[in-house]
């Protein structure tokens, strides 16, 4: 596609100039057109989710009775809800909560993740059993089910929210990390480290994890759109976020009301909720491609 | 191979048991443990409370109140609703063909669709058609299953009035096939979309990945039609492994149903689980998380089974 003539890309050929594995991965990504329009949308989301206070007019908790159930028009370009208030800014504030969860929710399900899978891959044995086998029964609880039960013990803010949702999903990325830990402790690498006395903990960490690490961002990439799903659907059932703070999922359990007087009310935020893990499908299909081996620049 | 089963069967004690054990740890972490489980309410007096305790046996050590709870579990006690103070056993009943009903319709549809469009998808692959079949199935993976089925009920029902917009059948009618297939339509096409999807993606890649075997390249050196190699050579190995994956996909199809039986108001279990979590229902959540985790259990040891059965390259031993 470029110029493959000119005199720098020939001297980074010829010469063998060094690239880092990460810079390749980035050319990779790059290449991924769906990706790099996934990442695009995601940037402005995230970034309207955290500006909304400074670009927004309208306060998204203000009610306003005047302005009630107006239709979309250039002043609300997505109209207001029953109460008045301002769907566009409501849908970044929601965007914020929405987004806020899913990742919070991926680190905690990463934390413990990642450290079952990797004890477990890494020593094996009595303790690999044990966990595997406490991931087994884990697995067996489907996690809406699990998430209705402890939100109702929990509470239903938005960190008692995140922390619900992470620990119940994070059975098949402990699966997936301690797979990647069985076969890599078994490269020459790992063996020259134990050789010069390095210690347990240092080889999963230096060594093993960022050799790993691929696999794990892709997984958990795809896991913050089960994480957004699972909190939209519970805010959706009424047992997520609770008023007056917004999610996309709340939005839409609010909006049920007037389904067939105020459209724009459902179709907004569920569009919002589409976008977004449409977009985090498309980056995690394009790291995925990124970190495989086997696709060529 | 009989002995694999029986192998397997034993195995997948040890997996019931914890996964009970787990189930009544979670009772124990409700507000009011086993005794708002067995849903007696509190506002008792103390007095009463502690006879209350002493007659359930709560006052005995924990590992001695799992056998009791287990017992009355297995010989189908399951206690009461707090509210209605109806039989949780019977209410569970009565929704749980309903439920099976909508999710084999869903997964049947779904599995074929999903394996048909993969299909096409990787004999052409690179073509337009890949590329809006690989498209679809990412938009059938994104959509939030209850967003869809508003925006089914919206066009459907409420603008076009073609078909019902929720139930199970017309309320004062005798039961006909064709009305409970009409109230099927809507939640089956809302919760069968994602799977559609999701076998789309996976079916493309296992047969691409088997098209590249070498007993593929064999079979077509022999001069066998290209018709004949798929179905008989290709798509009979690559979809072995989907027997697996449903099984892995199963505890994520139920946020699925839970939401379907929802906006759709079908009367299954995951439409009883949501309304026992609004109401803090905790007999009732209680039941249905226990079954539904013995249900898992048992679709993944059928599925290990069936796979064995299907595949020769599994070694029993």
């Amino acid at each position: 596609m470029s110029d493959i003539s000119t005199p720098s890309s020939m001297d980074s050929l010829s010469m063998g100039e060094p690239r880092s594995y990460s810079w390749l991965i980035l050319k990779k990504f790059s290449r991924h057109r769906l990706a790099a329009l996934g990442l695009f949308v995601i940037t402005i989301l995230v970034a309207s989710a955290i500006l909304v206070d400074v670009i927004s007019p309208y306060d998204p908790l203000r009610i306003n009775m005047r302005w009630r159930l107006q239709p979309p028009s250039v002043a609300h370009p997505f109209g207001t809800d029953d109460l008045g208030r301002d769907q566009l800014a409501r849908s970044m504030l929601g965007g914020r909560v929405s987004l806020s969860v899913g990742m919070l929710a991926m680190a905690v399900s990463l934390i413990v993740g990642v450290s079952i899978g990797s004890v477990a891959g890494y020593f094996g044995g009595i303790i690999d059993n044990v966990l595997m086998r406490f991931t087994d029964i884990m697995f067996m609880f489907p996690p809406i089910v699990m998430a209705m039960i402890f939100v109702t013990i929990v509470g239903q803010t938005l960190t008692a929210l995140a922390f619900v949702i992470g620990i119940v999903s994070w059975m098949g990325l402990a699966r997936l990390v301690r797979a990647s830990f069985l076969s890599l402790k078994e490269e020459e690498y790992v063996l020259a480290a134990r050789a010069i006395g390095v210690g347990n903990a240092r080889i999963m960490l230096r060594h093993i994890l960022p050799n790993a690490l691929g696999t794990i961002i892709v997984a958990a990439t795809l896991g913050i759109t089960r994480a957004i799903l699972l909190e939209s659907g519970l805010s959706y059932l009424g047992l997520g976020i609770q008023v007056p703070l917004p999610s996309w999922g709340s939005m839409l359990y609010l909006a049920q009301g007037q389904l067939t007087t105020a459209t724009w009310l459902s179709i907004v935020p569920g569009l919002l909720i589409f976008a977004s893990v449409l977009s985090i499908n498309f980056v995690g299909d394009g790291l995925r491609d990124a970190f495989d081996p086997r696709t060529t620049l | 191979m009989q002995k694999y089963i029986i192998r397997r069967l034993i195995q997948a004690v040890p997996l019931l048991f914890g996964v009970t054990v787990v189930a009544f740890l979670i009772v124990q972490a409700i507000p009011g443990g086993a005794l708002g489980a067995y849903g007696v309410e509190s506002g008792a007096s103390g007095d009463d409370l502690a006879r209350l305790e002493e007659q359930l046996g709560l006052n005995k050590p924990l590992h001695e109140q799992y056998f009791t709870w287990m017992g009355r579990f297995v010989l189908g006690d399951w206690g009461r609703t707090l509210i209605t103070r109806q039989p949780v056993d019977r209410l569970i009943g009565e929704a749980f063909s309903r439920t099976i009903l909508l999710i084999s319709a869903s997964v049947i549809i779904g599995l074929s669709l999903g394996v048909a469009f993969g299909v096409i998808s990787a004999v052409r692959r690179y073509s337009a058609l890949d590329m809006l079949v690989t498209t679809v199935s990412f938009v059938g993976l994104s959509v939030p299953v209850f967003w869809s089925g508003l925006v089914l009920i919206l066009i459907f029902s409420v603008r076009l009035n073609w078909l019902p917009g929720g139930g199970m059948f017309t309320p004062g009618q005798p039961y006909s096939l064709l009305d409970r297939l009409e109230h099927m339509i809507l939640p089956v096409a809302a919760l069968s979309f994602p799977i559609a999807g999701e076998y789309t993606r996976y079916v493309r890649s296992s047969l691409l990945d088997t098209l590249g075997q070498d007993y593929v390249l064999t079979a077509f050196s022999k001069g066998l039609r290209f018709r004949t190699v798929l179905v008989r050579h290709a798509l009979r190995n690559s979809l072995i492994p989907l027997v697996t994956i449903l099984a892995l996909q199963l505890p994520w199809m139920v946020s699925g149903l839970v939401v379907t039986e929802s906006i759709f108001t079908w009367p299954g279990m995951g439409r009883l689980l949501w309304t026992a979590a609004l109401q803090h229902d905790y007999p009732m959540m209680m039941a249905i998380t226990v079954l539904v985790a013995v249900a898992v259990l048992s679709f993944n040891l059928l599925a290990d089974i069936v796979y064995a059965l299907l595949d020769p390259r599994i070694a029993y031993e």
